[in-house]
C-alpha cells in the first residue's frame, strides 16, 4: 500500500497543480515533491537491505492478456527511487527563479513525469513497465516543444524520432516475450527459456531502447541538441532521472532475461560504450556552449556506467549504483549552475564569459565543489562510482579498463577548461555585473554540494542498500547461464 | 597512546581548514594566521610526541582503522592509518616545515586580498599530505595523492584572474592525473595480485615471490608512472615549472618540501615491491638521471628567479629517484629530508627578495642586494652551500650517498650524476651572485623601497637554515665514523639498508670529486657573474644554440602542444563536426524523413487520422507476428 502512495502521490499532485496558477502552482509543485521525499524516507525506515522485494502490490488488470499491476521494490529500485525523489524537489526549486508561461501545465507535466518514472523503477510486470516508459516520455516532450529554446521545434522531432524508434523496439521486444511467456509477468518471463538465437533478438529490441534513452555511441545525437535546446527544468529531468531509466531498464529488463543474449553480445556494447567514453570526452574538449559540454560529458559518463553495466561484477554494477545517484545529483548541479549564468547574461557561451570567480565567489565554490564531483576527485562523490566502474571494466579486460580510465584524464581537461573560461580570469562588459547565488538558488546548490562530499566520505549506507540485490541478480544471471 | 592520538594529527589541520574557509572575510588577518599557523604548531608538536612514543614503545607498526569506506564484493577498503618509521619522519617535515612556511606567510601575504582563503586552502593542503602519508593502503594514500593535487590546483591558480595563471593551475592538475591512472590501474593490479590493497597484507605476500616477476614489474611500473606526475620526473615535469605562479610559499611548501616528494615516498613505502623489479628499477635510475640532467641544464640560463628553482627541484628530485632505482632508499628518502629544508629555505629566501623589491622576479633587475637584505642573503647562502654539496651542510650527506650507490649500480648514471652537481653548483651560485653582487640594475623607485623582510618572515628562514646546515647529521655515514642513524630508524618501515660495497678509500675518492666538482662550478660562477659583471642578455637577445635550447626549456611544451594537445583539439572537431553532425545525424534525418514522408503516404490511404505513432506500433505488431507465424511454419 506504502508504494501506491509512492506512485499516485505525485499524479494527485499534478491534478492539484493543473487547477492552480502562478506562483501557487509552484509552490504545489514542491510541497508535493518534497511529500514524496517524505514518503520514499518512511519506505527507507522499512526496508530491510536484503535481496527480496518489498512493499509488493499486485492486482488484476487485463487478464485476458496477463496483465498485472504488479509492483516493488528491491534495492536496486530503491536506489533509482531515491534518485527520483531526492532530484524532484531539487529540480523544482531550480526552476523557482523562471517565470514560465501556464506554469500550472508546466508542473503539473513535471509531477506527472514524475509518477512515470517511479513506475519504471518498480513496476515488476512488463506491459505496466512500458506504461511508465511511456508516461514518463510524453511530459517531456511537451516540456521541451512548449518551453524550449528557439530551435525546439527541429530538435524535438529529433528526440522523438530517436525515442519512439525506441519505444517500438522495446515494444515489439516486450510483445515477443509476451508470446513466449503468456504473461506480462517479470518473474514469467525471467523463468523462460529462450535458445541463444532468440534472445540475441531480444537483446538488441531491448538494447537499443535502452541505448537510446542513456544514451549511449552511436545513439546519442538527439542529446547535446535536445540537452541545449530543452528548458533547464528538462535538461535536468532528462539527464539526472531519466537517463537512469535506460541504465536501470538493462539492469531489471535485460540482463536477468536474456542473460544468454547479452554474453553473445556482450564485447560488441562494451566496445560501443568504451568508444562513447572517448568520444563524447573528445568532443567535449572544443565545445563553446558550456550547455553542450555538459551534454558531451554527460555521454561520456554514462558510457562508463554502461561498460560497468556489462561488465557484470559486485563491483561494477555496485558502481553502477552510486554512480546513478551521483550522476544524477552531479549533472543537475552543473546545468543548475549554468541556468543560474545564463539567465542573468543571457548566454551560455564559454568565450563571451569569464572572471565570475572575483564577483560571484559563493557560485564559485559551489561549481567547484560540482566540477570535482564530475572529475572523480576523492573524497566526492564521483570517485566512490568511477573507482568500482573502472575497477568493474578492468576486470572485464585489462586494456578496455585502461582506455576507459582516460576519462580521468580527459574529464579534467575540458571540466577544468570550461571552470577556467567561465569562472577565472578577469571580468569582462558583460560579466562585471553578475551576481552571486541567493535564495533558492543557494538552498539547492548548498544541498547538492552537501550530497557530493557526504556520499564521497560515507558512501556505506547507499552501497549497502543495493549490494544484496545485486549480488542475487548476479547469481541468478549465473544460475541461468548455466541452464 | 598512539592509537587514541594519532588521528588528531590530520584532524587538526582539517579544523582549521573549516574554521578559516567560513571566517575567511570576517575575522581579522592576524586571528586568520593564527588559527592557521597554530593548528600546524599544534599538529607538528603531537607529532613529535608520536615520534617518541614510537621510538620508545618498540613497535614499529601501529595501525588505527577509522571506518569501512568503500566494500563492494570482496574489495574492502578501510579508512585506516598507519603510523610507522617512515611515515613518522614525514609527519616531522610536513608539520614542522608546514607550521615554518604558514608563519612566514602571515607576513608574506599580509597585503593579499585573499590572505583567508589562502590559509585554508594551505591547512587543507597539510591535511591531505597527512591523509597521503598517514593512509595503511593505497587507496587512502590515493585520497591524499589527489588531495594535494587538489590543493595544488587551487593555490597555483591563487591569482586566477590572470589568465596564464589559470592555465598553469590545470596544466598542473590534467599531467597529475595522467600519472594518478598509472597509479589507479596499479592499484587494480595490486588487488588482482594480492587479494588486498592493504600495505600489511601485500608486502608479506610479495616478500615471498621470485623477483622479476612479470606482475611484479608492471605493477611497479604503473606506480613509477604515477610517481612521475606528482613529483615532476620526464617526460611529465614541465607542469612544475609553470606552477611557479603560485605564491611563493606555496612553492616552497608543496613544490618543494612535500607534495612533489609524495611519489619517492610512496616507491619507500612499496620499497618491497620495487626490489622484486629489476626492471623498473632500471628504468626509474635512467629517468631520474636524465631529468636530473636537463633540468640543471635549463636552470643554467633562466632569469627568473623562481624558474631557477623550480628547475633545480625537479633536477633534485630526479636524483631522489636515481637513489630509489639503485636501491639506495634510505640516501633518497634522506635527500627528501634534506632536500626539504634547503629547497623550503631557497624558496622562501627568494620570496623575501621577491617581496623586497615588489614582486620583481627577474634577476636582470636584481643585483647588489647584498647590503640591503643581509639576513635572506646569509640564509640564503647557506641553502646554496647545502644544495652545492659542499661539506660539511646537509646536502653533501644526502647527495653523496645517492652518487655512492649509483657508482656501484653503474658507472655512467654516476658520471652523469656528478655532471649535474657541478651544473647544480654553477646554476646555484649565478643565481646568488646575480641577485646579490655586483651592482643594483633595476629601477630607482624600487631601489628605494628595499626593506629586509619582518621577523615573522624572516625567523622562519633562520630556522631553516640551521636545519640546512645540520641536518645531515642523522644519516652520517659509517666512513666519518657515524651510526647512520636514518638507515637504522627506516628498517622498521621495511626498507632494508644498502651496504656499500667500496672501500673507504673509494669513498672518499666519490666525494673529493664532487666536492671538487663544487667548487670548480663556484669558482667559475664568481669569475663570471661577479669579477666580470655579466648579465643574461634581454629575452631577444643573441644566444648560442646550445644556450637557445637551454633557455626555452628544450621546446617541450611546444612539442608537447604540436603532438598531444593539437591532435587532440582536431580530432574533437572531426568527430563533433563530420561523424556527429554528418554521418550519424545524416542517418538519424534519413530515417526521420522516410518515416515523416511514408506516414504523410499513409495518412492520404487512411483518411489522415493515423499518426506516425501509431503506425509504427502497429507495423511492428504485423512484423513480429509474421516473423512469428514464418517461424512456426
Amino acid at each position: 500500500m506504502e508504494l501506491l502512495l509512492l506512485l499516485f502521490l505525485p499524479l494527485v499532485g499534478a491534478i492539484v497543480t493543473s487547477l492552480l496558477k502562478g506562483t501557487a502552482a509552484k509552490v504545489s509543485a514542491l510541497g508535493f515533491a518534497l511529500l514524496s521525499l517524505c514518503v520514499t524516507i518512511g519506505l527507507l525506515t522499512q526496508f530491510t537491505p536484503d535481496a527480496t522485494t518489498q512493499f509488493a502490490v499486485s492486482y488484476p488488470w487485463i487478464q485476458q492478456l496477463g496483465i498485472n499491476f504488479h509492483a516493488g521494490i528491491d534495492g536496486i529500485s530503491m536506489i533509482t527511487v531515491i534518485l527520483t525523489n531526492v532530484l524532484m524537489p531539487l529540480i523544482i526549486l531550480a526552476s523557482f527563479k523562471h517565470e514560465y508561461k501556464n506554469a500550472n501545465a508546466f508542473y503539473a507535466l513535471i509531477l506527472f513525469m514524475q509518477s512515470g518514472l517511479l513506475l519504471v523503477f518498480t513496476a515488476l510486470d512488463g506491459f505496466l513497465f512500458y506504461i511508465g516508459w511511456e508516461a514518463a516520455l510524453i511530459p517531456i516532450y511537451f516540456i521541451c516543444a512548449m518551453w524550449g529554446g528557439k530551435d525546439r521545434i527541429k530538435v524535438n522531432m529529433k528526440f522523438f524520432v530517436y525515442t519512439i524508434a525506441g519505444s517500438l523496439f522495446m515494444l515489439v521486444g516486450l510483445i515477443y516475450l509476451y508470446l513466449q511467456a503468456k504473461s506480462f509477468d517479470i518473474n514469467a518471463f525471467y523463468a523462460l527459456n529462450l535458445d541463444s538465437y532468440q534472445q540475441g533478438w531480444v537483446f538488441w529490441a531491448f538494447f537499443i531502447a535502452f541505448a537510446i534513452k542513456m544514451p549511449i555511441f552511436p545513439f546519442h545525437t538527439w542529446q547535446p541538441d535536445t540537452y541545449t535546446e530543452a528548458p533547464t527544468t528538462g535538461t535536468m529531468l532528462l539527464s539526472g532521472i531519466m537517463l537512469k531509466m535506460g541504465i536501470y531498464g538493462v539492469i531489471r529488463w535485460l540482463l536477468p532475461i536474456v542473460p544468454q543474449g547479452v554474453n553473445d553480445w556482450i564485447c560488441v556494447v562494451m566496445i560501443l560504450s568504451v568508444i562513447g567514453i572517448i568520444y563524447a570526452s573528445l568532443i567535449a574538449f572544443t565545445q563553446k556552449d558550456a550547455k553542450r559540454l555538459v551534454a558531451y560529458s554527460s555521454i561520456a559518463h554514462v558510457g562508463l556506467i554502461s561498460a560497468g553495466i556489462f561488465a557484470m561484477s559486485t563491483q561494477g554494477l555496485q558502481g553502477v549504483m552510486v554512480q546513478m545517484l551521483s550522476h544524477g545529483i552531479n549533472v543537475v548541479g552543473l546545468f543548475f549552475v549554468l541556468d543560474i549564468i545564463s539567465s542573468r547574461l543571457k548566454t551560455n557561451k564559454i568565450e563571451e564569459l569569464g572572471g565570475l570567480a572575483k564577483v560571484a565567489p559563493k557560485l564559485a565554490i559551489t561549481f567547484l565543489i560540482i566540477v570535482l564531483g564530475t572529475v572523480a576527485l576523492p573524497g566526492t562523490n564521483g570517485f566512490i562510482g568511477e573507482f568500482l566502474l573502472l575497477y568493474g571494466v578492468y576486470n572485464y579486460n585489462m586494456w578496455l579498463g585502461i582506455v576507459a580510465g582516460l576519462t580521468i584524464i580527459f574529464g579534467a581537461v575540458y571540466m577544468l577548461r570550461m571552470y577556467q573560461k567561465v569562472m577565472l580570469g578577469t571580468t569582462n562588459d558583460l560579466t562585471i555585473g553578475f551576481t552571486d547565488i541567493k535564495g533558492t538558488e543557494k538552498i539547492v546548490l548548498y544541498s547538492i554540494c552537501a550530497l557530493i562530499i557526504v556520499m564521497g566520505v560515507y558512501p556505506k549506507p547507499i552501497m549497502h542498500l543495493s549490494e544484496a540485490s545485486v549480488q542475487h541478480l548476479l547469481e541468478q544471471i549465473k544460475l541461468k547461464g548455466l541452464n | 597512546m598512539i592509537n587514541s592520538l594519532l588521528w588528531l594529527v590530520p584532524l587538526l589541520p582539517l579544523l582549521g581548514f573549516v574554521i578559516n574557509g567560513l571566517g575567511r572575510n570576517t575575522f581579522s588577518k592576524s586571528l586568520i594566521g593564527w588559527i592557521g599557523s597554530g593548528v600546524i604548531l599544534a599538529a607538528f608538536l603531537l607529532s613529535v610526541d608520536l615520534f617518541f612514543e614510537l621510538k620508545n614503545s618498540g613497535q614499529y607498526q601501529v595501525s588505527v582503522e577509522l571506518f569501512d569506506w568503500i566494500s563492494a564484493g570482496n574489495l574492502h577498503i578501510p579508512l585506516s592509518f598507519l603510523y610507522d618509521p617512515l611515515s613518522s619522519i614525514m609527519l616531522l617535515i610536513i608539520t614542522g616545515i608546514g607550521f615554518l612556511i604558514h608563519l612566514y606567510s602571515i607576513g608574506y601575504m599580509h597585503e593579499d586580498a585573499g590572505f583567508g582563503k589562502f590559509f585554508a586552502y594551505l591547512n587543507l593542503f597539510i591535511f591531505f599530505m597527512l591523509i597521503l602519508v598517514l593512509g595503511s593502503n593505497y587507496i587512502v594514500m590515493f585520497i591524499g595523492w589527489e588531495g594535494v593535487g587538489l590543493c595544488s590546483y587551487l593555490l597555483i591558480g591563487f591569482w586566477y584572474t590572470k589568465s596564464n595563471y589559470a592555465s598553469a593551475a590545470k596544466k598542473a592538475f590534467v599531467m597529475n592525473r595522467i600519472g594518478d591512472l598509472g597509479f589507479l590501474i596499479g592499484v587494480f593490479l595490486i588487488f588482482n595480485t594480492f587479494g588486498s590493497v592493504e600495505f600489511a597484507k601485500v608486502f608479506p605476500q610479495a616478500a615471498s615471490m621470485m623477483p622479476g616477476a612479470g606482475v611484479i614489474t608492471l605493477i611497479t611500473i604503473l606506480l613509477f608512472i604515477g610517481a612521475c606526475g606528482k613529483s615532476a620526473q620526464l617526460p611529465l615535469f614541465t607542469w612544475l615549472p609553470d606552477a611557479m605562479a603560485g605564491p611563493t610559499p606555496v612553492s616552497a611548501l608543496i613544490h618543494a618540501a612535500t607534495m612533489v616528494t609524495a611519489g619517492i615516498y610512496m616507491i619507500a613505502r612499496s620499497s618491497v615491491l620495487f626490489n622484486l623489479a629489476p626492471t623498473t628499477q632500471m628504468i626509474i635510475a635512467i629517468i631520474g638521471t636524465a631529468t636530473a640532467l636537463i633540468a640543471a641544464i635549463i636552470a643554467l640560463t633562466q632569469t627568473d628567479i623562481k624558474k631557477v628553482l623550480a628547475y633545480s627541484t625537479v633536477s633534485q628530485l630526479g636524483y631522489m629517484f636515481l637513489g630509489l632505482g639503485v636501491g639506495a632508499y634510505t640516501g633518497s628518502f634522506f635527500h627528501v629530508l634534506t632536500h626539504a629544508f634547503f629547497k623550503a629555505l631557497l624558496f622562501l629566501g627568494a620570496g623575501s627578495v621577491i617581496h623586497a623589491m615588489h614582486h620583481e622576479q627577474d634577476m636582470r633587475h636584481m643585483g647588489g642586494l647584498k647590503s640591503k637584505l643581509k639576513i635572506t642573503f646569509a640564509t640564503m647562502m647557506i641553502g646554496t652551500i647545502a644544495i652545492a654539496g659542499i661539506p660539511p651542510f646537509s646536502g653533501f650527506f644526502s647527495k653523496d650517498e645517492i652518487l655512492a650507490h649509483a657508482f656501484e649500480y653503474n658507472k655512467v648514471l654516476w658520471a652523469i650524476g656528478l655532471l649535474t652537481a657541478f651544473l647544480t653548483a654553477f646554476y646555484m651560485f649565478r643565481m646568488m651572485f646575480l641577485t646579490f653582487s655586483g651592482k643594483y640594475r633595476g629601477t630607482h623607485h624600487a631601489e628605494e623601497h628595499i626593506h629586509e623582510s619582518p621577523k615573522v618572515m624572516t625567523y622562519p628562514l633562520i630556522v631553516l637554515a640551521i636545519l640546512a646546515a645540520v641536518g645531515g647529521l642523522i644519516n652520517i655515514p659509517h666512513v666519518f665514523g657515524g651510526n647512520e642513524w636514518l638507515a637504522h630508524w627506516l628498517i622498521g618501515a621495511g626498507i632494508a639498508p644498502k651496504e656499500l660495497e667500496l672501500s673507504h678509500t673509494e669513498e672518499f675518492a666519490l666525494m673529493g670529486a664532487s666536492v671538487l666538482a663544487a667548487l670548480v662550478a663556484l669558482g667559475y660562477a664568481y669569475t663570471k657573474y661577479v669579477k666580470n659583471a655579466h648579465v643574461p642578455v634581454p629575452d631577444e637577445g643573441k644566444r648560442s644554440v646550445l644556450a637557445k635550447i637551454s633557455y626555452n626549456k628544450f621546446y617541450l611544451d611546444e612539442i608537447y602542444n604540436a603532438i598531444i594537445t593539437k591532435p587532440l583539439d582536431a580530432f574533437s572537431k572531426f568527430f563533433y563536426r563530420i561523424i556527429d553532425k554528418k554521418v550519424i545525424d545524416g542517418l538519424v534525418n534519413g530515417f526521420g524523413w522516410s518515416a515523416t514522408e511514408g506516414s504523410k503516404g499513409l495518412r492520404l490511404l487512411q483518411s489522415g487520422n493515423v499518426g506516425f505513432y501509431i503506425f509504427m506500433m502497429v507495423f511492428g505488431i504485423v512484423a513480429l507476428l509474421l516473423y512469428t507465424y514464418l517461424s512456426i511454419a
